[in-house]
């Protein structure tokens, strides 16, 4: 099959052009260096199929980031047929330097010149013919986002692929000489088929940022925000919420319970108890966390993530780290993974394993289903936001704290530099898209882990068969009782234990296990936990789910970014260590006080 | 020209918000330089400053068409004229 390679610069477009072309769902940010998977794609063309690769964005092809070496072995081992090289028309000035540089690899080409609309709406023209000629390749001007330009620009890379590739210049050294060449040639371009006007007139940007990034407002405007966000997501969310806890509850009663009637009881109770309630329970958070990624997708897409390195950049130097490294504290809100993932943008190891440190402490959406359900369960409707939001800040305490204890051993002197984009708003489109992604990456968990996690759960709180379902009797009243002398001193009771050994895979699987070990799912669950703990005891245990390991998958990312075993035992220990130190002396403190 | 307000070597750093200068030399290592470059960093580009972060934090520069931000630190090995 005939492999087509994606090259561009960062942020320049080129997931939003692979989703348009492949139909997938990769994900797209207004965030330089976003793309963090190789992601690749089959597509039908001229009566083929050919594979399309979205490699991450460089600035240089002799660079030295992470990313830059990527894309050179990805081309080195793997010679494309064609390689489309995306471009920002608004930035073509500068931008010219990298197909220059591709230029000479002697690669077969097809230049797509992106963001099209952006560049009339900045009163940039550019004569694409002219260019083609100058430059002796195809290059087409499109917009990805709204799709103009699409079908030409398919026809051209169709008719390239029928092209052999002439192969590539044996070696990718650096050569700085040939700078003084590419600016000379990127003057005989840039002269003749392209005008810029002397004063770029982005007056949107311009005046939003003369707001957002006030010297004094901007970071209380900055929290304010994201304060609103949450609130805006819990307004939408809980009734949703509600709504498919009725519905499942529904399905239940009137159709699964009479279905499983004529099953052996322990099948029946498997089926119910087990998976039924254990899934049912976690996916009546899946409204909220779609809209969660949601609001997350517009503010990446916005553009105001970089505004954010911005103004944290000052704060965040004091800890030894930098403004990339909060706006992946922040990305990891949503899931700790891509977050991890998005430090390869550093280049010196120690400010990227510094951030990857912290990164796992923020809070991220998993762990926001226990502790609205927890909230929900002992807390009044007033408090229960507060409670919330509390977490969020130890959160945030968390990682200072890691991050100046450890900044000695970590420090660098990596240089800062970032580009700020220019505001954009994600289309219905994008955002359906990503609301869509959301849904088929949880039902990818749910059916590897959580169902797996439910069963066994219900395995071993109802083996042996002759033990009483859920008693002390039962293996996990054993392993329960096993591990009381370690969890008794922060108030965590042993079946809260339990939920927290299988946590420790997914905390998705914390409230679906805690359904199963008290056979009820819902309201009724909380019902149960409000009965039994009270708020000391739920708080200690909503500190230690917070700040110990988020996830395997967390933990095999670390593995594999840092490529360091010592490192991610490291990580592991000292989440593990700081979490039951907060929850004793929150626990001892507040028992202390006498609450 | 007057002789006083023109001068060759000043760094990045030190200029206030709204002047525009001209970039003449980048003495960062290697790998910054070219990161630079291709952010369109190049001698004898204008260049503006558009704000400052507080506490010392990031200045916002204009290269071109891109906004690009960088620490003081880093602006401060950047070399440029004032006219
Ligand atoms: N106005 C406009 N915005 C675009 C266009 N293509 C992409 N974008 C936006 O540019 C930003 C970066 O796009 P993305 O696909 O993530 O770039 P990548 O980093 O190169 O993969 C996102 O906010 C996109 O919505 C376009 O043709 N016009």
């Amino acid at each position: 099959m005939k492999k087509i390679a994606l090259l561009g610069m960062p942020n320049t477009g080129k997931s939003t052009l692979f989703n348009r072309i492949t139909g997938g769902a990769a994900r797209v940010g207004n965030w330089p260096g976003i793309t963090v998977e190789l992601l690749t794609g089959k597509i039908l063309l001229g009566g083929d199929m050919v594979e399309l690769i979205d490699l991450p964005g460089i600035y240089d092809i002799h660079g030295f980031s992470e990313d830059e070496q990527v894309v050179r072995h990805f081309l080195h081992d793997n010679v494309p047929d064609l390689a489309v090289v995306v471009l920002n028309a608004t930035q073509i000035e500068r931008q010219l330097s990298l197909l220059l540089q591709l230029k000479q690899l002697n690669l077969n080409m097809v230049v797509l010149l992106n963001m099209a609309d952006e560049a009339k709406k900045f009163g940039i023209t550019i004569d694409g013919d002219k260019m083609a000629q100058l430059l002796g390749m195809p290059i087409h001007l499109i917009s990805a986002k709204y799709g103009q330009g699409q079908p030409e620009s398919m026809q051209a890379i169709a008719k390239a692929l029928r092209y052999p590739t002439p192969g590539m210049a044996e070696s990718l050294r650096t050569q700085l000489e040939q700078d003084a060449h590419i600016e000379q040639e990127m003057a005989r371009v840039l002269g003749s088929a392209v005008q810029v006007p002397a004063r770029l007139s982005d007056t949107r940007t311009d005046t939003l940022d003369s707001v957002l990034l006030h010297p004094w407002l901007g970071l209380p405007i900055f929290f304010g925000i994201m304060y609103l966000l949450f609130q805006a997501i819990f307004l939408l969310g809980q009734p949703l919420q509600g709504g498919v806890n009725a519905s499942l509850g529904w399905l239940r009663d009137i159709v699964l319970t009479p279905a499983c009637a004529g099953l052996p009881t322990w099948l029946s109770g498997l089926l119910l108890d087990g998976i039924y309630n254990g899934v049912a329970t976690v996916a009546a958070f899946v409204p909220i966390i779609i809209l969660f990624f949601l609001f997350m997708a517009i503010v990446e897409d916005t553009g105001y993530l970089s505004r954010a390195a911005f103004l944290m950049d000052a704060l965040m130097a004091k800890m030894g780290l930098d403004g990339r490294s909060f706006v992946m504290l922040l990305m990891g809100f949503g899931c700790n993974v891509p977050a991890l993932m998005g430090t390869r943008v550093m280049r010196s190891r120690s400010l990227r394993l510094l951030s990857m440190l912290v990164i796992p402490f923020s809070l991220c959406s998993a762990r926001l289903q226990v502790f609205v359900f927890i909230t929900a369960a002992l807390f009044s409707p007033k408090a229960a936001p507060l409670v919330l939001f509390s977490l969020y800040l130890f959160s945030f305490a968390a990682a200072i704290a890691t991050a100046l204890l450890f900044k000695k051993q970590f420090a660098n002197a990596e240089p800062f530099v970032l580009e700020l984009p220019p505001y954009r708003f994600p289309t219905g489109h994008q955002m359906w898209m990503r609301g869509w992604h959301e849904v088929t990456h949880f039902l990818r968990r749910a059916s590897q882990f959580i169902i797996a996690g439910v069963v066994l759960v219900w395995l071993l709180t109802n083996l042996p068969a002759s033990a009483a379902p859920a008693s002390s009797d039962t293996l996990a009243g054993m392993l329960g009782a096993w591990l009381h002398p370690l969890f008794a001193p922060i108030g965590i009771n042993e079946q809260l234990t339990i939920a927290l050994l299988f946590g420790f895979v997914a905390k998705e699987i914390v409230i679906g296990s805690l359904a199963v070990i008290y056979g009820l799912s819902g309201d009724a669950l909380g019902g149960a936990l409000g009965q039994q703990l009270d708020w000391v005891q739920a708080y200690s245990f909503m500190l230690f789910t917070l700040i110990y390991t988020p996830c395997l998958s967390t933990i095999a990312t670390l593995r594999n970014e840092s490529k360091s075993n010592g490192f991610t035992l490291f990580a592991l220990v000292w989440s593990l260590a700081l979490a039951w130190a907060v929850s004793f002396v929150f626990y001892q403190g507040a028992r202390g006080l006498g609450y | 020209m007057n002789a006083n307000d023109f001068n060759p070597h000043t760094p990045l750093s030190s200029l206030a918000i709204g002047t525009v200068a001209t970039i003449t030399d980048i003495h960062t290592d290697d790998a910054l330089r070219q990161r630079l470059q291709a952010l369109g960093f190049r001698m004898g580009k204008p260049i503006e400053i558009i704000r400052k972060a507080r506490f010392n934090g990031p200045v916002q520069v204009r290269v071109g068409t891109t906004d690009v931000m960088l620490r003081l630190s880093e602006a401060a090995k950047i070399e440029v004229r004032t006219a």
